[in-house]
């Protein structure tokens, strides 16, 4: 049998004072994929990856990195790299000599910090102070912290964060090599677009729990699955009869109009068979975006008020 | 490896490792200020008795020759100018100031004593009749009652062709307040027996540092009616302590700038870990070392090594250069063993580093700056002590008791002694514990500290 690789989160329930933050977090990173870890602010992402990470500590449930808790790792950072928000090195202490640090705390040689340094692009800035970097370059150095002990499985929460349009595409490049070497890459954002066409695979969080933990393409094409996109020059009467056989009908224009509800198939029949003229009919394209507004918009018909 | 990894933080860190460098450097200029700002070049020679050691050996001395064997007896009226005032029978290897002597006595508040060479204190028996005799270099003293039947108290070898025998009164400064103030003493000396010979009258010791001089309108004498001698004196036959010794310098005058250096050691190590909360790098710190008792230990381990050996290079030239520098400018530096500085410069090492560790302590319980609270807790007390004369004797030796700076014990070299009146004081370098028994406070303090910091670190979310 061969050990369990990535991560795997079992239940976690935290409580800070009357808040709930974790109430049942449940989901595993699986190695190869890169795995989105998305919702609104406050659904316990940050404290999802702090225990992941051993930081914090949870009233019930377990997290599993490469089948052990993180607090029984030996040299952790061969195990998990990880890139948590708003981490900063010492001002006055250099990029190279950060890393370095890291690197003598799990025995790794000071070959291996001029290895990422190479790897995440930060070249000769390594040897300034890393007061003085933007955004974007502490977001480089703390890859290359995380990728130090190449681990196989990665945590990185935010990391698009300040990056530029160059970053971005780096990074999205960066994930998908690192998932297609195997690695389970978990990655936060809140918005989806930094996702698109990076992550495999889908895990919502909403008020502490997980909402949808689903892969890429099977929610795209469900959310699509539901929308036609319709052009008619009679769009009172077309959308009469579609509302009739139970869907809802948005006009988008003039001779536009988005229907929900009938797959596109029986949209053609029954305006065919109702002898309106239509001029398209599409499976509507539905982007990571729209998927996650229409999952989190379910999520919200679950909650109870706040008052 | 984690130790490894504090270290490289540490030396990573530009500010870090001047701090350092600073406060070794800063403990070498003060005592090269210490050492040339002081100019004694004028003052009196300070009397050394026979053990090395710097002594008080100035009083009124009624002798005669003695240069072979002999016998002197009295009876003595107590004197009463001071509880340490002295009369009774002495024998001399002259009357330079610091050579040897062996007397018996009887005291203002102390009853009876056997004394020789300054610093050897044996009591005896209440007694009227006192007894010298010297055969050979061998003097035994013998107490009585009667005059008939005499008990003995005591040997004491006091060489020399050139003896003098003979009759003393001293009578040392007293103290008041927290300062001392010289006394006479009148004694009355009867049924005298003696070699053959004829009485000199005069003040030992008049011209050296240590003697505290006369009150006003008071001189030494002596008068001799009838076989009754009586005698004036003032001053005293003991080893010198501070206060007596007004141009003395201790080794703890020269590191003064310990304190310095600790406010140095204290900033640099509360930021070691502080630096960390605020940059959220203790984060990143913990997700390396998930063992976090590992994090605090290599913290503690790292900083107090390092400030351990900037103490030692510190203390290691200090002490040598700024009592040279001292000595060179007429200080009488009180003389220490080569053990005794070694401990004072070790223990001065062990003083910054155990700091350290407890600034690293402090700072991981509260997540910020601990500057003020290790502050507080070891330079506020050592500065009270060793600036404010003025601070009442029970509250000195209560801080320097119970509050981490009993550990500045380290580096003190001078002893009391049970027979001499002194202002024994922290201010004037005696402190209540001995010097690793000081030290302990603080480490007991530092380990305390270390406890808490440990729990709460484990229990605590990062």
């Amino acid at each position: 049998m061969t050990p369990p690789t990535g991560i795997a989160v079992t239940g976690l329930r935290k409580r800070y004072g009357s808040t709930q933050a974790l109430d049942g977090m449940t989901f595993t990173v699986r190695p190869g994929l890169v795995t989105g870890f998305v919702g609104p602010n406050g659904t316990g992402k940050s404290t999802t990856m702090r225990v992941i990470l051993g930081l914090d500590a949870v009233d019930a449930g377990t997290a599993l990195v490469n089948g052990k808790p993180y607090r029984e790792l030996r040299r952790p950072l061969t195990h998990v790299g990880s890139l948590l928000d708003a981490t900063a090195p010492h001002p006055s202490r250099s990029a190279r000599n950060h890393l370095l640090w890291l690197a003598h705390s799990q025995g790794l040689p000071a070959r291996r910090v001029d290895q990422v340094i190479d790897q995440v692009g930060l070249g000769a800035a390594a040897r300034r102070a890393a007061g003085g970097f933007s955004l974007g370059m502490r977001q480089r150095l703390g890859i290359a912290a995380a990728l130090l002990g190449d681990p196989p499985a990665v945590l990185l929460d935010e990391p698009f964060n300040g990056m530029d349009p160059d970053g971005i595409i780096w990074m999205r490049g960066l994930l998908r090599s690192l998932a297609a070497r195997g690695r389970a890459v978990l990655v936060s954002s809140h918005l989806m677009g930094e996702l698109q066409d990076t992550a495999d695979h889908l895990v919502v969080a909403g008020r502490g729990r997980v909402v949808a933990d689903t892969r890429v393409a099977d929610l795209i094409a469900a959310v699509a699955g539901r929308r036609v996109s319709l052009r008619t020059t009679d769009r009172p009467s077309a959308t009469a009869a579609l509302t009739r056989a139970g869907a809802t009908v948005t006009a988008t224009g003039q001779d536009t109009a988005t229907v929900a509800g009938l797959p596109p198939d029986q949209v053609v029949r029954l305006l065919t068979g109702a002898g309106i003229p239509f001029a398209e009919v599409t499976a509507h394209r539905a982007t990571l975006e729209d998927a996650y507004l229409e999952l989190t918009r379910d999520a919200v018909q679950y909650r109870t008020p706040t008052p | 490896m984690t130790p490894h990894a504090e270290w490289t933080k540490l030396r990573t860190v530009r500010a870090w490792v001047a701090g350092l460098l600073a406060s070794a450097l800063m403990v070498v200029a003060v005592a090269v200020l210490t050492g040339i700002s002081t100019d004694q070049r004028n003052a009196p020679p300070v009397p050394v008795g026979p053990e090395g050691g710097p002594v008080t050996d100035s009083f009124y001395l009624v002798h005669r020759s003695l240069p072979g064997n002999g016998t002197i007896s009295a009876s003595v009226i107590a004197p009463d100018g001071a509880p340490w005032a002295k009369a009774g029978l002495i024998v001399k290897d002259g009357t330079r100031p610091g050579s040897r002597y062996a007397a018996i006595m009887l005291t203002g508040d102390h009853g009876v004593r056997l004394q020789h060479d300054f610093v050897h204190d044996v009591p005896a028996a209440p007694a009227r009749w006192l007894r010298l005799d010297r055969d050979g270099d061998t003097v035994t003293g013998a107490t009585s009652a009667d005059g008939t039947h005499w008990t003995t108290v005591g040997t004491a070898q006091v060489p020399g062709r050139d003896a003098r025998v003979g009759l003393f009164v001293a009578s040392p400064q007293v103290v008041r307040g927290r300062g001392t103030v010289p006394s006479a003493s009148t004694a009355v000396f009867d049924d005298v027996r003696v070699p053959p010979g004829h009485w000199t009258g005069e003040q030992i010791g008049a011209g050296t540092a240590t003697f505290g001089g006369y009150p006003r309108g008071t001189i030494g004498s002596f008068t001799e009616t009838a076989g009754r001698l009586t005698v004036t004196g003032a001053g005293d036959l003991a080893p010198a302590v501070r206060d007596g010794l007004g141009s003395g310098g201790t080794l703890r005058e020269i590191l003064t700038g310990t304190f310095a250096a600790l406010v140095a050691v204290i900033v640099l190590a509360s930021q070691f870990v502080s630096t960390e909360y605020r940059d959220d790098l203790m984060r990143v710190t913990l997700t390396a070392t998930p063992r976090r008792g590992r994090v605090l230990a290599a913290k503690a381990v790292v900083l107090g090594a390092v400030t351990f050996v900037a103490g030692l290079a510190g203390s290691a030239v200090a002490v040598p250069l700024g009592s040279t520098l001292a000595r060179a400018s007429g200080v009488y530096v009180f003389p220490v063993s080569p053990w005794t500085q070694l401990r004072v410069e070790l223990g001065t090492a062990a003083l910054l580093a155990t700091t350290a560790i407890l600034a690293v302590a402090v700072a991981t319980v509260f997540r910020r700056g601990a500057v003020t609270t290790v502050l507080t807790l070891v330079v506020l007390p050592y500065l009270l002590v060793a600036q404010l004369p003025f601070l009442p004797p029970d509250a000195a030796h209560w801080l320097t008791t119970v509050t981490p700076a009993a550990a500045f014990a380290v580096q003190q070299t001078l002893v009391p002694y049970h027979q001499v009146s002194g202002v024994y004081t922290p201010y004037n370098d005696y402190y209540p514990l001995p010097p690793w028994a000081g030290l302990a406070v603080l480490a007991a303090y530092t380990a305390v500290a270390l406890a808490v910091a440990a729990a709460v670190l484990r229990r605590r979310d990062a």
